[in-house]
């Protein structure tokens, strides 16, 4: 079932947090991965299988790269949702 | 126009053949490693890739490696420990039945090197060299128990050697500090009781580009770098390729074996990136009391032999012991894997 945009923002929050330990409230829409919250490629990608479980989407190697801010995340699992 | 077909003669029928017969069970005999002399710290790689010790441990948990001599051949590194494996085994090279040479890094297409090394042994053995990247060790003990098995050699000498500083790439930052040099062996040899479970093994040759040498030979002559060949890898395929795909295999290996993870003694997963090895062990469920092989903070990656370098150095510091069970498991560039649960000599 299609989450909304808060919804998917919330609970990527939570799977950042587990993995970096930064605070929920930090993972904002337009932070980027890289340059606001430092998260290194090999973190990226366990917060993206882990994504993929929790939002029933697939997420392609190919397409990690382009996912440079919180918001280009929510929105590619909002759109695969469909 | 008509084909002629011509009608095949009839079998003689008046041979019948023989065969050999193996023995039930195999085991490891013994283990040896070579650690090349020069150790290589992050400091000397950081600054052709704007990079600092700290990045380096953080992103593989790699503080340094060794590094051969510039005329030091993986034939001298496998050396090294086909001896010290056969002296920890108690055989003589004349015991040798069979060499199996696992590496992605000898310099010939052929000859392989593995009769090299057995001329070196002065033994004229069957010997080949086996092309399975960082599983090449499990791919090497899983054949060795089946010559011992099927009884096509009594002792099988199987090393993982790479020389991987020959192809590494020193301005690329996804690899430049991840490779090591080294060799590591073991002897497999006829057993009272199984010593080497089921392996579980396969290849995703979907995923070859994932790591691979970067230019076909031909191409390589004239490219930059002066025609030198070089690895390439893609970090993040890999990485999510060798936890969330590797960690099931590991729990087939356990599972063929007839045994549950709490019965292991020591977990020996490939040294590629301590990132992998930590998340491989939270994937597993691994209880915390089981000693895991982390010789990648001082080998770094040394592919096919960072396996045995690992189990040689944890047997002879004490950390796992002797006739325990240990559950090691290859994976890399073919995409390739091998995973078996065996008994540590």
């Amino acid at each position: 079932m299609a989450q909304s945009e808060q919804e998917i923002l919330e609970g990527l929050a939570e799977i950042v947090n587990e993995e970096t330990g930064i605070e929920t409230d930090s993972v904002e829409l337009d932070k980027s991965f890289t340059d606001d919250l430092d998260i290194d490629s090999l973190s990226m990608m366990t917060i993206v299988v882990n994504a993929e479980e929790k939002f029933s989407v697939r997420i392609p190697d190919d397409e990690v790269k382009n996912l440079k801010t919180v918001r280009d995340a929510v929105t590619f699992i909002h759109t695969a949702q469909g | 126009m008509t084909k002629s077909i011509r009608t095949a003669p009839a079998p003689k029928g008046t041979g019948t053949l023989t065969t050999v017969d193996g023995v039930r069970h195999a085991r490891i005999w013994g283990v040896g490693a070579y650690r090349p002399e020069r150790v290589v710290p992050n400091s000397e790689l950081v600054d052709r890739i704007d990079s600092t010790d700290q990045w380096i441990r953080d992103r593989s948990g790699i503080i340094s490696r060794r590094r051969a001599a510039r005329d030091e051949s993986i034939i001298d590194m496998a050396e090294h420990a086909a001896r010290d494996a056969l002296a920890a085994a108690g055989l003589e090279p004349s015991q040798v039945g069979a060499i199996l040479i696992s590496t992605v890094t000898h310099l010939l297409s052929t000859p392989a090197a593995a009769p090299m090394l057995a001329e070196r042994l002065g033994v004229q053995c069957p010997a080949f060299d086996v092309s399975a990247a960082c599983a090449g060790y499990c791919y090497g003990i899983s054949l060795a128990n089946d010559m011992v098995r099927g009884g096509s050699a009594e002792h099988v000498l199987v090393i993982g050697v790479e020389k991987l500083s020959d192809f590494t790439d020193y301005d690329d930052r996804g690899s430049a500090f991840i490779f090591g040099d080294g060799a590591g062996a073991a002897v497999v040899g006829p057993s009272d009781t199984p010593g080497i479970g089921p392996t579980i093994w396969g290849s995703d040759g979907a995923q070859w580009q994932a790591i691979r040498q970067r230019e076909p030979w031909l191409d390589a002559a004239g490219a930059p770098l002066d025609g030198h060949a070089v690895l390439t890898m893609a970090g993040q395929t890999v990485f999510r390729w060798a936890v969330w795909g590797m960690a099931p295999i590991a729990q087939q290996a356990i599972d063929k074996a007839g045994i549950t993870i709490d019965d292991l003694d020591a977990f020996l997963p490939h040294q590629a990136n301590m990132r992998i090895i930590d998340a491989m062990i939270k994937q597993l469920k691994l209880p915390a009391d089981i000693p895991v092989a982390r010789d990648i903070a001082e080998t770094a990656n040394t592919s096919a032999a960072s396996i045995p370098l690992a189990t040689e150095r944890m047997l002879r510091e004490g950390e796992i012991p002797h006739g325990g069970l240990a559950l090691q498991i290859g994976f890399g560039a073919g995409l390739v894997y091998a995973a078996q649960v065996i008994v540590l000599p």
